[in-house]
């Protein structure tokens, strides 16, 4: 069963949202998202300086069997990408909660938004 | 439709794989990395669960005529223990199937048709049985296939044949197959063991009756050594076959189509003695130029940049839609994106630029050669 982690926030659209200091929050997609995706092979992530809002597409994961729209859990602006996984994309899957994470934002609101627990229950994660 | 489920289900379970419905079978998608089966089988050796592909025994003295007329190729032209790709095909043209055909003696026939299909070809062989001596006997349900592909998979199945039956398998021909010795959970079984598969390496499949299919599967991973043989699913099959630039029904092929757009026109024995279902159609659709001149044709498209096209995708040269794109992905083993794609015929010169429109973004790709990926021998 896929990892949710408990410390987290998440989408509707799988991805996962970090407080960190101030207003500035990182985002991920789950491990539930990266099972489903299979090996991630490019990532096209949002533009630093760009602003991004909450429940829009501002990306593209793609693995060998599809591609998906990356959808922004947060509004803002984009302060920095994860250049890490846009020339490893695996990264993303080997950990994605944490060396696999996407951009970063200085949010101004947030999207709807779940807590680890509800998120686990309604997609069938592993908590622990 | 309702679900099936191979014998080698369990086997799966414990082994961790996440599953996916092909042709109305629940069948293992990947075990653990899609990639690490893929290159598993390009180094080493992956394990196939195969149970969905259907098994159709055609047996009487009029099994090779029967065939000649049901089929498109000349199967009454195989030798004994020779496979043959071929393809079952409508009155129209269209391909209802791609299928292996193994001979199994002078009246005996095997063949192999894709696991959505096997239950369609069964009744098509049926129809077309009237007025020969023949017996058309649907044993899918009943029969398992375990593949072992890769570089390793010769090595690794000695280990379970008798020492006195090895030259049977060292010297079996690609394309060929073979009433073998396993031993199995402490017994010899006698198993059928052709050298065929899908993903452009060397490699068995190996049919055998459900009851033993579990043994033989636990048994051929028993005998590998470590990070000899992993368990692969459908995931990597497909990409291997892709790779390999074979077409899988569905994608490549299809009712609509037909095999000189596929560029299986060399399949099609229109010079065979006698009628065959479909003879016309085809002989005409040769005659107008099909997949050489007029219509689309199925090429191999290499990605210049880093992004794969994928089924349905459009091909585009200047903008103008030339094409559609049937199968596409990053390829692992050479690490560039590849995609099977039918294309107008005046644009598919080796070497032509084309365009495919990912979702809205044009992205350059070029006509290749297949297959993309060789092994080297």
């Amino acid at each position: 069963m896929p990892k949710v982690a408990p410390e987290l926030q998440y989408s509707d659209e799988h991805e996962w949202v970090s407080r960190g200091e101030g207003n500035s929050v990182s985002v991920g997609i789950s491990e539930v998202a990266t099972d489903a995706l299979g090996d991630i092979v490019y990532v096209d992530l949002p533009e630093v300086g760009s602003t991004v809002t909450a429940g829009a597409t501002c990306g593209e994961v793609e693995s060998t069997k599809s591609v998906s729209d990356l959808y922004s859990p947060v509004t803002g602006e984009v302060t920095e990408i994860n250049d890490a996984v846009v020339s490893d994309p695996a990264l993303i899957n080997n950990d994605p909660y944490g060396a696999g994470w996407l951009f970063k934002v200085a949010a101004e609101s947030d999207g709807p938004l779940l807590s680890a627990e509800e998120y686990a229950s309604k997609n069938g994660g592993d908590l622990s | 439709m309702t679900e099936n489920y191979t014998a080698l289900y369990e086997e799966h379970k414990k082994l961790g794989a996440s599953f996916t419905d092909f042709g109305g079978w629940q069948m293992p998608l990947k075990y653990s990395s899609e990639l690490a089966e893929h290159h598993a089988v390009r180094k080493s050796a992956g394990l196939f669960d195969l149970s969905h592909m259907g098994e159709v025994w055609v047996t009487g003295p009029d099994a090779a005529a029967f065939l000649d007329y049901a089929l498109v190729g000349k199967i009454s032209a195989m030798a004994d223990g020779k496979a043959k790709y071929s393809l079952i095909c409508q009155e129209d043209g269209g391909i209802i199937d791609d299928l292996i055909t193994y001979r199994r003696g002078e009246d005996k026939f095997l063949l192999v048709p894709n696991a959505g299909n096997a239950a369609v070809v069964a009744a098509a062989l049926l129809e077309r049985a009237a007025g020969f001596d023949v017996v058309v006997e649907d044993a899918s349900a009943e029969t398992s296939l375990i593949a072992v592909q890769g570089p390793l998979a010769e090595a690794i199945l000695l280990r379970l044949v008798p020492a006195e039956q090895h030259a049977l398998v060292t010297e079996l021909k690609y394309y060929a197959a073979v009433e073998v010795t396993f031993l199995v959970a402490g017994s010899g079984q006698d198993l059928l063991l052709a050298r065929t598969g899908y993903t452009g390496e060397d490699g068995f499949e190996i049919f055998v009756p459900n009851e033993s299919a579990a043994a033989l599967w636990q048994a051929i991973a028993a005998v590998a050594e470590e990070g000899e043989l992993v368990p692969a699913g459908l995931a990597s099959r497909d990409s291997l076959r892709l790779e390999a630039g074979m077409p899988l029904y569905g994608n490549e092929l299809s009712r609509e189509g037909n095999p000189f757009a596929a560029g299986l026109g060399a399949v099609v024995a229109l010079s065979k003695e006698g009628d065959f279902v479909g003879k016309d159609a085809l002989a005409a659709l040769k005659a107008d130029g099909a997949g050489s001149t007029t219509g689309r044709k199925l090429v191999g498209l290499k990605g210049l940049g880093r992004r794969a096209g994928r089924g349905h995708y459009p091909v585009l040269k200047d903008g103008a839609v030339v094409g559609e794109v049937t199968s596409g992905q990053p390829s692992p083993t050479l690490g560039y994106p590849v995609a099977l794609a039918y294309v107008d015929v005046e644009h598919t010169g080796l070497g032509t630029a084309l365009d495919i429109d990912l979702r809205g973004k044009s992205e350059p790709f070029e006509v290749v050669a297949l297959p993309f990926y060789k092994r080297q021998k």
